[in-house]
């Protein structure tokens, strides 16, 4: 066991709880574009990307409960979603640890895409029999667009919360690795 | 080592992925009293004070937001807003020649003055949460059962019906919007009495309602308001949860008009997206039935 995951776990729980506060008391009534952005796939992305796939599936599930129950939602329908949104995006940490500046853009558009789309899919199974109109992928499209203009900058203050508790960081560790000294993998081959 | 940490992500991931389908089950399994209801009323309880507290405190940096926004609107808005303007001027002159001879006839009829809605008790809620999903479907208000708040009562703005409460706790209530599927609003259109239908989102357009099972020959145009019809029925069991006349919308456009299938679309006066202060109307007046009706 970690000597940081005691320090971690409380920060992912905070950004939890801030997260849903944050989005329900102030970022869901503010219109841009005709559209609402929406922290939460941006911030648990953010989360799983940083801190791997079970503390972001985790956050995923404790966030996605929380939010089903703070605003009487049908409970386990946005941890569902969430759980798979944080998990995806650890696993894609794990195994490419993808690096760039467009990453968290990327990550937050797609997370976004996953976490509308399925909530909007789970909606139409859960008992809105209806057609998907143009205005709902007119929606859908808006929030992607608008979620990922707002994905590094929430990517960054994740980042900036989480990394005191984080165990490593890949690119940290490679920093330090070439700028003390250390032989960078082309030396040493 | 690596297969340990392999079985136990996905251990881990089953687990959280089972957790949600049970309690996604267990929701949909037990009725309104059951067992995670009532911690979701708990929670709600426990989490409104935070919630109002940043609602508060968050309301410059909405505030800032909404005038951006606002500001990009109104120039589209403006040239609509000016036509309008001359019709309401219009209708504004014939309404007071209607109000004025309006109340000769009642004077004249000796029949009570209109209770209007302040008679039904209005009590006054500040929106703390609103549902950050794109069907924007519920709010969540300041005030509970201690303030009188009971479910199914009709939720207004100044500028018309927006919902009913659907579930409360002591110091908060969640409304469901008229937005929301499973809401349906027995309407009729104003400038026509006999013209009755129910008032439901259409399917996969959250923000368009439209005005269902309305006749053949009612013939509804674009540009005629939707108000509330009340209770139509004798029978207490039929009773609508809404009083008569509240303001709904605006016929925008009507789909197959004159046939079995036409389908008035209704533009909700209220904007059910920027929404701060509400009225819950706590008292039933007449079993919610237009004046005069026994």
């Amino acid at each position: 066991m970690n000597v940081g995951r005691p320090q971690l776990i409380a920060r992912m729980a905070l950004l939890g709880l801030m997260t849903v506060i944050v989005q329900v008391s102030a970022v869901s009534q503010v219109q841009v574009f005709g559209v609402n952005a929406d922290l939460l796939p941006l911030v648990i992305a953010a989360a799983g990307l940083l801190a791997g796939s079970v503390p972001g599936a985790v956050l995923g599930f404790c966030t996605g409960l929380f939010l089903d129950l703070a605003l009487v939602q049908t409970v386990g329908l946005s941890s569902l979603l969430y759980v798979t949104v944080g998990y995806w995006a650890g696993r894609l940490r794990e195994l490419r640890d993808p690096q760039g500046a467009v990453l968290p853009i990327a990550v937050g558009a797609a997370a976004t895409a996953v976490a509308i789309i399925g909530f909007s899919l789970m909606q139409f199974l859960l008992g809105v029999d209806a057609p998907v109109s143009v205005l709902l992928v007119r929606e859908i499209l808006a929030t992607i667009a608008l979620n990922a203009l707002i994905a590094a900058p929430v990517h960054a203050l994740v980042r900036r919360w989480l990394m005191p508790a984080l165990p490593e960081d890949p690119r940290r560790r490679r920093r330090r690795a070439y700028t003390t000294g250390g032989l960078s993998p082309l030396s040493r081959a | 080592m690596y297969d340990k940490t392999v079985r136990r992500r996905r251990a881990v991931l089953g687990l959280l992925l089972a957790s949600s389908l049970i309690l996604l089950t267990l929701y949909f399994g037990e009725s309104a009293g059951g067992g995670l209801h009532s911690v979701q009323r708990g929670v709600l309880q426990v989490v409104s004070p935070i919630q109002e507290g940043a609602s508060r405190a968050l309301k410059p940096f909405r505030d800032l937001f909404g005038w951006v926004g606002d500001t990009l609107d109104a120039k589209g808005q403006v040239k609509n807003l000016r036509a309008e303007r001359d019709q309401l001027r219009a209708q504004a002159i014939a309404g007071v020649a209607a109000t004025r001879e309006n109340q000769k006839l009642k004077a004249l009829m000796r029949l009570e003055d209109s209770a209007g809605l302040t008679a039904a008790n209005p009590v006054r809620a500040r929106v703390i949460g609103q549902d950050p999903s794109l069907w924007f479907t519920q709010i969540e208000i300041n005030k509970g059962t201690d303030d009188g708040l009971r479910e199914g009562q009709p939720v207004v703005t100044g500028e018309g019906l927006i919902g009913r409460v659907s579930s409360a706790a002591s110091g908060t209530a969640i409304v469901t919007l008229i937005s929301d599927h499973t809401t349906n609003v027995g309407a009729r259109v104003n400038e026509s009495s006999g013209i009755t239908g129910v008032v439901q989102v259409e399917a996969g357009r959250p923000d368009d309602l439209v005005l269902s099972y309305t006749k053949r020959s009612d013939v509804v145009t674009p540009g005629q308001t939707i108000v509330t019809s009340g209770t139509m029925s004798r029978s207490d069991r039929l009773s609508s949860p809404f009083p008569p006349d509240i303001p709904i919308g605006r016929v925008t456009r009507v789909d197959e008009p004159g046939t079995d299938n036409q389908l008035p679309h209704v533009q909700p006066f209220a904007d059910l997206r920027r929404l701060e202060f509400v009225d819950v109307l706590t008292k039933q007046i007449n079993g919610n039935r237009p004046k005069g009706t026994p």
